[in-house]
């Protein structure tokens, strides 16, 4: 077993358990800061694959800015030592098992059909590469998702602080 | 990378990380926390994403501009869904889905 397979299997360990402990933690604080190490190991598994932009966003926007907004959130609308209570057992059972049917089902799926691997081009996604790309208006250009999304990214931000906003009917409270 | 791990480790590996979100989002009440499921879940099909182009269409790019986009996304999708969080908690106290069962005052 080669150094990249060993790193890829401890990476895809610690994606997984991260990922178990995040979304069956009993406390709030406690399991965005598994999201956050599952995630970093997803960053560092782009950096496997030489997608070093693509890694550095997902560090920048996922790790550092989604992360830190839910635990402003959790310190905001809930008390730092609270526990939440357990899950119903027979929901966790019932729901357990769909994940598991489901994730056989899509095993099944995939391990019978066989996929063929291209070596790899050699072909690194380097910024000129990266920014011809999202302003190309030809094959494989991305400019106009772009501009979608920045004007998505406007509205969202203008819907969250109008959503967040304190109205004068509730400022008694 | 592609000599060493076969494309059906990566597989399972992004279907049990999806399947984990799906458990999370079912059985979790806090809405805080089924953010963090969907946030797991939007993960692994980035990581999907990713590894489809990586072994199978290499050069290309694609994946990578389509994670690029999932994560935009995401971020304004967490950044709505806490706002609407906060106004929840300051109208009735609680962020528990349970007790969420209207949508204005």
């Amino acid at each position: 077993m080669g150094s990249e397979a060993i790193i890829f299997y401890t990476l895809s360990a610690i994606m997984i358990v991260f990922s178990l402990l995040a979304v069956t933690s009993l406390r709030l604080l406690r399991a965005a800061v598994y999201l956050l190490f599952a995630l970093g190991a997803t960053a560092a598994v782009y950096f496997m694959v030489s997608y070093y932009f693509l890694a550095a966003v997902q560090l920048i926007v996922y790790a550092g800015g989604i992360v830190v907004l839910i635990i402003f959130s959790i310190l905001l609308t809930s008390h730092i030592n609270e526990k939440l209570q357990k899950p119903d057992p027979l929901k966790m059972i019932l729901t357990g098992l769909t994940a598991i049917i489901g994730a056989g089902v899509v095993w099944l799926s995939f391990s019978e059909y066989t996929f063929i691997a291209e070596p790899s081009t050699g072909i690194i996604a380097d910024m000129t590469t990266i920014g011809e790309k999202m302003l190309g208006y030809g094959e494989h250009g991305y400019v106009l998702p772009f501009e979608v999304i920045s004007i998505l990214l406007l509205a969202a931000m203008i819907g969250a602080i109008a959503v967040a906003k304190r109205t004068k009917t509730n400022q008694d409270d | 990378m592609i000599e060493q791990v076969p494309i059906q480790h990566v597989l399972i590996v992004t279907t049990l990380m999806f399947f984990i979100g799906i458990y999370g989002f079912l059985t979790r009440k806090n809405l805080i926390t089924m953010l963090i499921s969907v946030e797991i879940m939007l993960n692994a099909v980035n990581l999907n994403f990713v590894f489809f182009d990586f072994y199978l269409f290499p050069g290309k790019l694609e994946g990578h501009f389509f994670s690029l986009f999932v994560i935009a996304i995401a971020a304004a999708e967490a950044a709505v869904a806490i706002a609407i969080f906060i106004n929840l908690y300051r109208n009735i106290r609680s962020i528990n889905v349970e007790e969420v069962d209207k949508m204005k005052y």
